[in-house]
């Protein structure tokens, strides 16, 4: 036990003398973050639009007005000819320009149709796609009005749509819960099996095993400091994004992190296995990067949905843990679901964990090759 | 006497490639045991295969009695091994990679101290700086303090004195030779020829075949024959005449001179003017004593 101590201490002691790690330990989480947090937004607000208006009655105005009193919309011009449009657009800051036919009010008077356009900057395709349905949304719920309050036109069939769990569908609700999972895995996979390269790199490797130290304690020695470190990651990240977004957990902390503890030992394995497999710590880095980032990214439903992807894809992504863990993380936060409700997607981790501790064991040699 | 380690027939392959072939050599206790060779001659290989870090593919081994193959966790508390490179953290402190390694052996600095005093105490008043800013001569006594501090009965250095200057190379010898006080063998491979002087016994190692044990004087007077040092101003053109002298048997450099054999084992006169034939001004021959070195060029071309 003493010999098991002397490890981890002189781990911990790695640890806090390299600057680059502690950076990597907890400079990155917070700086991915902050980062997915703000600048990755999918929400729309304060878009610049210009409007051409060539009725300018009172209809128009109060279309025009609605449209940008709504917060997500900012008017930048208003233009008096069809040219117009395509100087304004190339320019580059106007996002969409919305335009209103001539004698619009009349029209809507006498017939209870008019015709209005949104043309939106389709070389961004998220950005207009978001323009045109926040501008139609708009739209609809200003027929409505009219509808009450002129008494013309035909009565439609209105669906009301009500966003469950994520009334404001807010953005921070699908990238906190996936960098959680991305820094985990990168940062446990990563430093476990560079800790356990480097010591075959420096030779001392060599003498360890020499050591009466058995292969488990040396397993167990390098993942302990991570573990923790981990785990204070994951209060760490949930914190930040309790303070700065606001997102709350709506499920039970406690399964929270009783799941986040079970995806750092699955993610530890996984470096452990890594490392017996890599020689060198460029090799280790690789694959962690490589066969562990990409995937991530963008198979496990983090950016994006695996509903979408081709058959291949989804057989593919179906062997990566972080896939199961986004789905048990984001059900906790968001939806609040209980252990009842994930019991499937944590057996499935569990396995796994199983499965890349008893090959590292099996991997991690006694000797020299 | 105590054989600490008894070897028969040892070999090792890596793929096709025969590291060790039909080693047999004993080692008693408290001896100073040198494995002398050139890079690549097997010595990492037969060092790993005593510290239970490889297995042998053929023969046998038994180290303080163990098997090599089985009895490998009994034997790793007992041995006490310093790879070709230092292998200490360089992030480490030199007391903490001291303190590592003495908890990792289950025992601490103090209870030993007195083994490691001499080699410890010169880089103590160190301690406090990392390992990796030490130099190479520190480097290799904070090493062999770090190998020595959990008292093993046998010592396993594979080339301690590579890369260390000259003044820490004969410094280190003297601390080997102390060490054998407290009963504690040592295996120790080099390069250096002028090392293996200093060991009770040396084993010539050449491509993964031994060709002599003995002691070092003995192998020295193994050589047989007469040798003649050679000296000249220009040695490169010296060398090429000498090796184009048709009574000449072998000729190799060694310093400043060139030793020569003769075919007829006698001194032959008639090199002088070979010598002024092909230009070479000032010669001076002397007969002298052979080195370890010579025996080992000797053992080389027989083979």
């Amino acid at each position: 036990m003493k010999r098991f101590i002397g490890f981890v201490k002189k781990e911990f002691l790695h640890i806090f003398r390299d600057f680059r790690t502690l950076i990597i330990l907890f400079g990155i989480p917070t700086v991915q973050i902050l980062i997915f947090g703000f600048v990755v937004s999918m929400d729309l607000k304060d878009a610049n639009v210009a409007f051409l208006d060539l009725s300018n009655d009172e209809i128009t105005r109060r279309i025009s007005d609605k449209i940008c009193s709504s917060g997500f919309f900012r008017r930048t011009d208003n233009l008096r000819d069809y040219k117009d449009v395509d100087r304004v657009m190339k320019k580059g800051d106007t996002r969409a320009v919305i335009i209103f036919g001539d004698n619009f009010g009349r029209d809507l008077a006498r017939s209870g149709r008019a015709t209005m356009s949104i043309i939106a900057d389709g070389s961004e395709p998220n950005t207009a796609t978001l323009i045109t349905n926040y501008a139609t949304a708009i739209i609809t719920d200003f027929n409505r009005e009219l509808d009450r309050t002129a008494r013309i036109g035909n009565i439609l069939v209105q669906p009301e749509v009500r966003m469950f769990y994520n009334p404001g569908l807010k953005g921070h609700f699908m990238f906190v819960p996936g960098v959680i999972t991305l820094i985990l895995i990168l940062i446990c996979a990563l430093m476990t099996s560079i800790t356990i390269t480097r010591e075959k790199e420096f030779g001392t490797m060599e003498v360890l095993l020499v050591s009466p130290l058995k292969p488990s304690q040396i397993i167990l020695g390098k993942v302990m400091p991570y573990f923790l470190l981990s785990f204070i990651n994951v209060i760490l990240i949930l914190l930040l994004s309790w303070l700065v977004f606001g997102l709350p957990v709506r499920g039970s902390i406690a399964l929270l992190l009783a799941e986040s503890m079970l995806y750092i030992l699955m993610s530890l394995s996984l470096g452990i296995l890594i490392s017996t497999i890599s020689k060198t710590m460029q090799q280790a880095i690789f694959i962690s990067l490589v066969g562990l980032m990409l995937p991530t990214i963008l198979l496990s439903g983090f950016i994006f949905p695996i509903e979408n992807m081709p058959g291949i894809y989804d057989v593919v992504s179906s062997v990566l843990p972080p896939r199961y863990f986004i789905l048990i993380i984001k059900n906790i936060m968001i939806k609040g679901a209980g252990f009842s409700d994930v019991w499937r997607e944590t057996l499935i981790i569990a396995l796994m964990t199983a499965v890349f501790i008893g090959l590292s064991i099996r991997n991690f040699k006694v000797r020299l090759q | 006497m105590n054989k600490v380690i008894a070897a028969s027939a040892i070999g090792r392959k890596f793929g096709n490639t025969r590291a060790l072939e039909n080693v047999s050599f004993d080692i008693s206790e408290s001896e100073i045991f040198g494995f002398i060779g050139p890079d690549g001659a097997g010595k990492t290989t037969l060092f790993r295969i005593i510290t239970t870090l490889l297995l042998p593919d053929e023969g046998k081994m038994t180290i303080m009695g163990l098997d090599c193959r089985t009895g490998y966790r009994q034997l790793r508390k007992n041995i006490g091994y310093m790879p070709g490179r230092f292998s200490l953290y360089p992030d480490l402190s030199v007391e903490e990679n001291l303190n590592f390694y003495a908890t990792v052996f289950g025992t601490t600095v103090k209870e030993n101290y007195d083994l490691i005093y001499d080699i410890y105490s010169h880089i103590e008043p160190f301690k406090k700086r990392l390992a990796g800013k030490l130099s190479g001569g520190m480097k290799q006594k904070l090493a062999l303090s770090c190998a020595l501090i959990h008292k093993p009965g046998l010592l396993v250095l594979d080339e301690p004195t590579t890369g260390v200057d000259a003044v820490s190379r004969s410094e280190f010898w003297v601390m080997l030779k102390k060490l054998r006080q407290h009963n504690i063998t040592i295996v120790v491979s080099t390069p250096y020829m002028d090392e293996a002087m200093k060991c009770d016994r040396v084993a010539l190692i050449q491509r993964g075949r031994l060709l002599s044990i003995n002691q070092p004087e003995k192998i020295r007077e193994e050589f047989g024959r007469k040798l003649f040092s050679v000296t000249a101003p220009e040695k490169f053109k010296l060398i090429n005449a000498l090796r184009s002298f048709p009574g000449i048997r072998t000729a190799y450099p060694f310093g400043d001179s060139v030793h020569v054999t003769f075919k007829e084992d006698e001194f032959d006169d008639s090199i002088y003017k070979h010598l002024d034939r092909m230009g070479v001004i000032n010669a001076r021959i002397t007969e002298t004593k052979a080195g370890i070195e010579d025996s080992f060029l000797e053992l080389m071309q027989k083979e």
